[in-house]
């Protein structure tokens, strides 16, 4: 590390104070377990600090979304294509969306990232190695959280707030029962179970997510200010 | 004969494979559509149902490649990520279904295509084949083999050559002519180290196209009568047990006693041969130039 330092010109030098490490916050839950909520709230305490946040979101890339949309709509979809194009999806974001911005020194805010499909992919059935070994090429987040709640908590939001749960999040694919309500409860379960499973695997930081809105905020805030704080004293 | 490269496809019933898996692999230019159409034919003419399938043929995902194709925005992750699933798909829709109900099925390219275009272009080898374990491994692989200076020409005569046919993302020449020849240098290097690695049975592409058409008739004859042998000989062993239920009743003279003769090895007559492809990447050898 310090012969490379000193190679550089006095130019690189004073770019790479000036130009503090990216970082990259994720944060992991079912639907309903309010992450979404907590990573806007993140998002405008970090801005309001002066540090430049940019924001992605799980599919959201412009390369497969026809195809996702046609394979929803014609339910063409298996657990490995299923699989297979979110990958895409997330390969193309990080090529686009995650690293530069990084390598930028600018913040990256992702939610869901691939723990997500860990967790649901291996709920649908495929192989838990083949999906780790599918996302090899991703980058370690530097905090990872997860929003943790039961099934009922997650439940009760949804149908409070919007009124069709959606097919592939109820797991409808997989055929565990032809009610929406309980084939979300089934899934979603077992998405919780895989979770779980992750959580000490990779070492999330766990969120109860049945807590109040601002307490849950208040954990993650202090978290997230280590993050930066450990920066500051690396840069000292 | 249900053999994955990998995992395979843990939550779906595969069911007992009757049909015949036939891949077709070799580089851009080299004749592989030629050769199935007359292939197909010649089966179909001797009674064997056929459906071919081709790379980037799917339901799901064809559209969806071509668009990004246009535009050049894949990298090689995004690249190898996109055929990936629209194999997934052709192979669970269309492969799987027609090997269940007996069909011969012609892949024209198949994951060894991915293999070599991804490795080329910098993917980790293991990770690429960790990617397709997913994918049933072939009952036989014809490799149309061919040297970069007899293809060159070839690849020049039917049609134009493509951005991506060139290898143009790679970077390896300004001039598509010379960026054409470095990057199918390459790939047919990958495709002969594969060709050890996974037991390619080789066809010489630079022949005329009616001797390599029988030479691969030659071949594929020979996979279909071992596969006869083999499913008269494991119906015979599933009837055996059913013969000798029968046979030794109490009054039978000397009661034969054999029902349990079965080969040690085998269950219900299918030979306990379902092991996984080895996949290590093979070292790099002299005798894979493709100028050589």
């Amino acid at each position: 590390m310090s012969r490379t330092r000193s190679a550089t010109t006095r130019k690189g030098r004073a770019a790479s104070r000036t130009r503090p490490r990216g970082r990259l916050i994720v944060v992991e839950g079912i639907d309903g377990s309010g992450k979404s909520t907590q990573i806007q709230l993140l998002h405008k305490w970090l801005e309001a600090r002066g540090i430049e946040v940019v924001f992605t979101e799980w599919n959201s890339s412009d390369l497969v979304r026809q195809a996702t949309k046609r394979g929803k709509k014609k339910n063409l979809l298996t657990p490995t294509t299923f699989s297979l194009l979110h990958a895409t999806d997330f390969a193309d974001r990080l090529t686009y969306n995650i690293v530069p911005y990084l390598k930028a020194g600018i913040t990256v805010l992702a939610d869901r990232y691939i723990y997500t499909a860990f967790a649901r992919d291996t709920a649908r059935g495929v192989d838990p190695q083949w999906v780790r070994d599918l996302y090899a090429f991703a980058r370690k987040p530097d905090a990872a959280f997860y929003f943790r709640v039961p099934i009922e908590v997650a439940v009760g939001r949804l149908l409070g707030s919007r009124a069709k749960i959606k097919f592939y999040e109820a797991g409808m694919d997989l055929g565990l029962s032809a009610d929406p309500v309980e084939s979300f409860r089934l899934f979603q379960g077992r998405v919780i179970d895989e979770y779980d499973r992750l959580t000490g695997e990779y070492g999330f930081r766990v969120i109860d997510g049945t807590k109040s809105i601002d307490t849950q905020q208040r954990q993650v805030r202090d978290l997230v200010r280590r993050l930066y704080d450990e920066q500051a004293q690396e840069a000292s | 004969m249900t053999r994955f490269f990998g995992p395979g496809l843990p939550y779906a019933d595969i069911g007992d494979l009757k049909g015949v898996l036939i891949t077709i692999e070799g580089t851009d230019g080299v004749g592989r559509s030629t050769q199935i159409v007359r292939l197909k034919q010649w089966l179909e003419v001797q009674g064997y149902g056929v459906i071919d399938t081709g790379w980037t043929r799917s339901e799901l995902m064809s559209e969806t490649i071509m668009a990004a194709k246009a535009g050049h925005t894949l990298n090689q992750l995004t690249f190898t990520l996109l055929y990936a699933t629209d194999f997934a798909d052709r192979l669970e829709k269309a492969i799987i279904p027609a090997l269940r109900s007996g069909f011969v099925v012609l892949a024209d390219r198949y994951v060894f295509t991915a293999f070599a275009r991804s490795v080329v272009r910098g993917a980790d080898p293991r990770w690429i084949r960790n990617v397709f374990g997913f994918a049933l491994a072939p009952d036989m692989t014809l490799y149309l083999k061919i040297d970069v200076d007899t293809l060159m020409p070839r690849l020049l005569r039917n049609r134009r050559v493509d951005f991506w046919e060139a290898g143009m993302d790679m970077h390896l020449h300004t001039d598509l002519y010379e960026s054409a020849r470095r990057y199918q240098w390459r790939l047919i290097r990958e495709y002969n180290r594969m060709s050890r690695q996974y037991g390619f049975t080789a066809v010489d592409a630079a022949l005329d196209p009616e001797e390599i058409q029988a030479r691969i008739r030659r071949k594929v004859q020979g996979l279909l009568e071992e596969r006869r042998m083999q499913t008269l000989t494991d119906n015979l062993e599933a009837l055996r047990p059913l013969l000798f239920e029968e046979a030794p009743a109490p009054a039978a003279r000397g009661g034969r006693g054999a029902a349990a003769t079965r080969p040690a090895g085998t269950q219900h007559g299918v030979p306990a041969t379902a092991h996984q492809a080895v996949l290590v990447p093979a070292p790099r050898r002299r005798g894979d130039r493709p100028d050589a």
